[in-house]
């Protein structure tokens, strides 16, 4: 999806006191400013989004995420404004939920999120990426992203939802509108928030009327302390597991295909031992980990010296505790047979990442089946490639030359 | 050898059944559960140690 609004943002001169996650030099390659904050300063600031700390190393950033003292999850998605306070139950919960709400939203999720349940859908996901690598016979480049990584995620979680497969464009501009675009202006996000509320409002009550085996069935029959979840709380969460099931996978599923095509050595291992492959996804996970969550400062709170002030945004920069040296051994290096690999790549605390499970089957089955089906594979023009701006951060164009095929 | 969980520090990241479903087990709520007491089997101790290692919540020990 291509962005046609002008940047207006000015660019950003120095990353310890003006930060920009939207900055085109942040979006292309975020992994120097990371490594020098580090160094010279732990928690920096900026003014911009009216207030927004960042965090970068490993153990403060695991602190905030265990802190719901001084810091809600109201809001997650950094943007020109702070909303109001709507935490406990929040927009979408459970992640804009906060203790003790939190944990009743999350538990009805957890066991459609189980390991066991999400295993069941295996065959599915490896028949849709065949299906995506069929359709891409006669062509010797193809695009990773849009034409293979931006198609798997939206499929799988419509089937679980109970939303149309088909509508997986309306599902892409959703997801541009929400976590793309944070700079845009209130009044605009607003209304984008409101086409997907429209959306799913059709849905929830054609479900109503015709229960069926999904999740948002599931989700309409619910209770919380013996009594069915409001309509807003259904629409909400439905909306979380659209938004977030799909952008951040999508992203996993082309960063893993982007170093692949980009290291010789890594392709080769993998290609000649496949049964290295879990472990390559636990690394793919944590060196190129697409998702930056945030919270906002509840309290004032002082981390590394310095002071978070209430009301300010903080970004929880999980990819960027992924590359702190005090934490990983060659934490700027991609090592494929990396056994000990504690990452954060699905956060940290209450909030862990729900569709972990699923993240991690379509991410094992989408490079599998590319591997088999495209034994050799290279980037077409690696000038070509660009990134997701903002708190997802995976390619959107990636066009890979085929070499061989299987 | 014997493995602990943490229940309290568990938030179902799953990584230690992935590795080792012979040694932890999951319930219905995708939280970690240790099979047959936590007692390792001769020859298991590795993978033990690697369970340890690789949980991001550091809620899994080992005790002799």
């Amino acid at each position: 999806m291509t962005d046609t609004r002008v940047r207006t943002a000015p660019p950003v001169i120095d990353w310890a006191t003006d930060f920009d996650h939207t900055d085109p030099v942040w979006v292309d390659n975020p992994f120097p400013i990371w490594d020098d904050l580090r160094k010279r300063c732990p928690v920096a600031h900026s003014d911009r989004f009216n207030g927004v700390f960042l965090p970068t190393r490993a153990e403060d950033i695991h602190a905030i995420a265990y802190d719901t003292d001084h810091f809600t999850s109201r809001a997650v998605v950094v943007s020109t404004n702070v909303p109001e306070a709507v935490a406990p139950i929040g927009g979408a919960p459970p992640i804009t939920s906060d203790p003790p709400f939190h944990q009743h939203a999350r538990k009805i999720l957890l066991p459609a999120f189980g390991p066991k349940v999400i295993e069941a859908l295996r065959p599915r996901v490896v028949e849709l990426c065949h299906k995506l690598i069929d359709d891409m016979e006669g062509r010797d480049v193809v695009d990773g992203a849009a034409d293979y990584a931006q198609s798997i995620p939206p499929a799988v979680i419509a089937h679980m939802l109970g939303l149309p497969m088909e509508d997986g464009d309306i599902f892409r501009t959703f997801i541009h509108n929400t976590l793309g675009n944070v700079d845009a202006p209130p009044e605009e996000r607003q209304a984008a928030f409101g086409q997907l509320d429209s959306y799913l409002d059709g849905h929830l009550n054609d479900h109503l009327e015709n229960p069926r085996d999904d999740l948002i069935t599931f989700l309409q029959n619910a209770e919380i302390f013996g009594n069915k979840l409001s309509f807003e709380h259904v629409r909400g969460t439905i909306a979380l597991l659209m938004i977030a099931g799909i952008d951040t996978t999508w992203s996993a599923i082309g960063a893993s295909l982007f170093h692949l095509a980009s290291t010789d050595s890594d392709r080769a291992r993998l290609r000649n031992e496949p049964q290295l492959l879990p472990t390559a996804v636990e690394e793919f996970l944590r060196a190129y980990a697409p998702v930056t969550m945030a919270r906002v400062v509840k309290e004032d709170v002082e981390i590394s010296g310095t002071v978070l002030k209430e009301g300010e945004w903080c970004l929880l920069p999980f990819p960027a505790a992924n590359r702190d040296p005090e934490a990983f051994v060659d934490a700027d290096q991609f090592v494929i047979d990396r056994a000990e690999n504690r990452h954060a790549a699905f956060g940290l605390g209450i909030h862990r990442c729900l569709g972990s499970n699923l993240a991690r089957l379509e991410l094992s089955v989408a490079v599998q089946v590319w591997m088999e089906r495209f034994p050799d594979f290279i980037l077409e023009d690696p000038s070509a490639v660009t990134w997701a701006p903002g708190q997802v951060r995976g390619p959107r164009i990636l066009p890979i030359r085929v070499l061989e095929r299987a | 050898m014997r493995i602990v969980i943490d229940a309290e520090k568990c938030q179902g990241h799953n990584r230690c059944y992935a590795l080792a479903p012979e040694l932890v087990d999951v319930d219905d709520l995708g939280m970690a559960q240790v099979v047959n007491g936590g007692i390792v089997p001769a020859g298991s101790e590795d993978k033990a140690n690697l369970l340890v290692a690789n949980c991001p919540e550091y809620a899994i020990s080992v005790v002799e």
